[in-house]
């Protein structure tokens, strides 16, 4: 039991980077499609922070808690995961802004009536 | 010296910053001359550097040092290549916004200050990209870099290919930073550390490489070959170059796709190399296998193209096979013969799509058989797009041609072969256009619409077609060739060059001057005429070199729909592992 919980967060991880990465291959509408890729970068918060888990700690603040007192959670990982979230939301914004253009000038959001570009 | 190091990527941030808050006020002649000196004095700053980067310089960003080995700061690793990189990365940034200096059309209308800023936020990461001394500030900076680039594609925000295309290349870029970020998790999961020495040394300790090692191995390498455009990685390349404005086009296939061959190079060498890492002949079996095959697709479709932006970027995708198999054969000749093909490469592709740019300010087409003979009076121009393709095909004494003889010798039997096919075909193809567009020879090739993207009915980027082509446009280019020529004709720079790999990969030790030898110079010359054979069979016997029934399938692959591209993307990175298994498997 105590292994499957220790593997457990790494495979939640990695489910969630697949099912965005097969969404995205499926998917019939572009909104859609940005959506999926936010979920494999959450697939990326779950390892960071699972990287970063002790048994038994708390959070890496020591506003209340004296350095040393007890073990805390690695601050690193989750500072890593910050700045993953802000580079997301900057993705995201741009790939929404683009998916209105993409609207506008083409008429549809269903990337299989794109046929701007092939061959 | 040290202090400076973090200048190189603070200055470009900074000026785009003082550009985007100043820009609506400024006119645009201030804001382009900002965009100029701040990118020229970055170049400037790392060129310095450079030449004092004798022994490689180490800045941990704040002060915050290592403390019993254990390090949480951020690492900036100015040594040779690195800052070589940042240079080339600067000056090119220069020669882009010098080519789009008063004539090109820069959206919005009402902000002058945008498209400089953009174009050195552009720089900024890329110079944090080529500098960065640990793994996850080498993922901001890809993203960084990445995002701006995807803005800057789909720039013209009025045409519909732009964004379709910059949706491509962001979707398909963004998967492989996602990858490249968990397996840097992974990897500091079992070191604890992210610098990338460090990891290394982590490893080490650990034992041999185990299944962790190998999926760390795997998902970074996958981000850094979607973004060096690996096959079969490389889908979004010719999508986004064929949409890009022509200055972002020179960036693009000039520095940022060779940074992606630079990373792989970097973490290998200094995260995955020790008995810790993946083994030797696992890193060489991998980028070979695959450097083949990109190289061989790439001069492929490349031949195939019409659209000439789409035909310059299938032969990056070309050139980046050839630059990969260079360092997968892991040897200091065939790292430094890679470098000075990168060198080379990037003022001839610059140099060229430069040249393809005129052609649509001129006539408002970039299509070979829309083209066909129309060009016929810009006599200057067809000059230098022959120079391009005769550099591309590597004539000596063109920088691409020492860098390819050197790698040619290091790799050697069969390897040399596709160098020499490679390189004559996507210069061929180039030979082609330039036979076709500006002197009209051949007969006019047929249209009858196949599986293919068409170059006509572009908008010109100047706002109008020009009726004279405008001075810096035929500049730049000018000096793009000519540095390429530089590159391999000036003596005793091969030798800079070398000696700064050398500092880098083996500790010093120079193992030899790369220099013109006998056989280099005739492979060289063997496909430089095999290129003007090529064009010459292609243009008065069309027929004969006409697509034929195997290559449909292979272009339908390149079916611009982003789904099938994201699937190739999870393809590639079971291709690395499988790759790479063996070697793992057997050492540990």
């Amino acid at each position: 039991m105590r292994a499957v919980m220790d593997v457990l967060p790494y495979l939640v991880a990695a489910w969630v980077f697949l099912a965005g990465c097969y969404g995205l291959a499926t998917s019939r509408n572009l909104i859609h499609a940005v959506g999926c890729l936010s979920v494999c970068q959450a697939g990326t918060y779950v390892l960071l922070l699972s990287v970063g888990y002790r048994d038994g700690a708390t959070a890496p603040v020591f506003s209340d808690v004296k350095p040393g007192s007890r073990p805390v959670v690695d601050p690193v990982v989750q500072a890593l995961t910050l700045t993953d979230v802000v580079v997301g939301a900057t993705v995201t914004a741009l790939l929404l802004a683009l998916v209105m253009q993409i609207a506008k000038r083409h008429g549809t959001v269903d990337p299989d009536e794109l046929s701007e570009l092939r061959g | 010296m040290n202090d400076l190091l973090p200048l190189v990527v603070a200055v470009p941030l900074l000026g785009a910053a003082l550009l985007v808050a100043a820009g609506r006020r400024l006119p645009r002649v201030v804001a382009e001359t900002v965009g100029c000196t701040v990118s020229a004095g970055t170049a400037g700053l790392a060129i310095v550097l450079l030449l004092n980067s004798s022994p490689p310089m180490t800045e941990w960003v704040g002060g915050w040092q290592p403390v019993n080995g254990e390090s949480v700061g951020i690492v900036l690793t100015g040594d040779g290549p690195g800052l070589g990189m940042a240079a080339l990365a600067s000056l090119l940034t220069l020669a882009a916004l010098a080519y789009s200096w008063h004539y090109f059309d820069e959206p919005p209308r009402r902000h002058a200050g945008s498209f400089p800023a953009l174009m050195l936020l552009f720089q900024g990461g890329m110079c944090g990209f080529a500098l960065a001394g640990d793994l996850f500030n080498m993922f901001v900076w890809f993203e960084l870099m990445s995002v701006v680039a995807y803005a800057l594609t789909g720039t013209r925000v009025e045409e519909a290919k732009a964004v379709q295309g910059a949706l491509t290349f962001a979707v398909v870029t963004s998967l492989g930073a996602y990858a490249m970020l968990m397996g840097i998790g992974l990897l500091y999961a079992r070191t604890g550390e992210l610098a990338m020495a460090q990891i290394g040394r982590g490893l080490d300790r650990h034992g041999g490489p185990d299944a962790l090692v190998l999926a760390g191995f795997v998902l970074v390498l996958t981000g850094l070959l979607v973004k060096a455009a690996a096959l079969p990685f490389h889908f979004w390349l010719p999508d986004a170059h064929a949409v890009a404005p022509t200055p972002v086009c020179m960036l693009l296939s000039g520095v940022m796709v060779e940074l992606g061959t630079y990373g792989v190079w970097r973490v290998y060498g200094s995260v995955f190399s020790g008995p810790g890492g993946v083994p030797a002949e696992a890193l060489t079996r991998v980028l070979v296998v695959l450097g083949v095959l990109t190289a061989v697709i790439g001069a492929v479709m490349c031949w195939y193209q019409r659209h000439l932006k789409r035909l310059l970027a299938y032969s990056t995708v070309a050139h980046t096979g050839l630059f990969l198999i260079g360092i997968g054969v892991l040897t200091p000749e065939a790292d430094d013969g890679v470098a000075l093909y990168v060198l080379g490469h990037a003022g001839v592709k610059a140099a060229l799509f430069a040249c393809t740019g005129v052609l649509l300010d001129r006539y408002g087409s970039v299509d070979e058989h829309a083209l066909h003979g129309r060009a016929r009076r810009l006599r200057g121009l067809a000059v230098l797009y022959a120079a391009g393709a005769l550099g591309l095909a590597g004539l000596p004494p063109f920088g691409t041609a020492l860098g390819k003889s050197v790698a040619e010798e290091a790799v050697g039997g069969p390897l040399t072969l596709v160098y020499v096919a490679a390189s004559a075909v996507t210069a061929g193809a180039v030979l082609r256009v330039a036979a076709r567009v500006f002197l009209g020879l051949g007969p006019a090739p047929p249209d009858h619409g196949e599986y293919e993207t068409t170059g006509s009915g572009e908008e010109p980027e100047t706002g109008h077609r020009v009726s004279r082509v405008p001075g810096p446009m035929t500049v730049v280019p000018t000096v793009l060739l000519a540095t390429a020529l530089a590159v391999g004709a000036v003596p005793g720079f091969a030798g800079l060059v070398a000696h700064a790999m050398s500092e880098a990969g083996s500790g010093g030790v120079v193992v030899s001057t790369p220099q013109w030898t006998v056989p280099g110079v005739l492979l060289g010359l063997a496909s430089t005429l095999l290129a003007v054979g090529l064009a010459a069979v292609a243009v008065t016997r069309p027929k004969l070199l006409a697509a034929p029934d195997w290559a449909l399938p292979l272009r339908r692959l390149q079916s611009g729909h982003v789904g099938d591209y994201v699937a190739w993307v999870l393809v590639g990175a079971a291709l690395l592992g499988v790759l790479a298994l063996p070697g793992v498997s057997g050492g540990g």
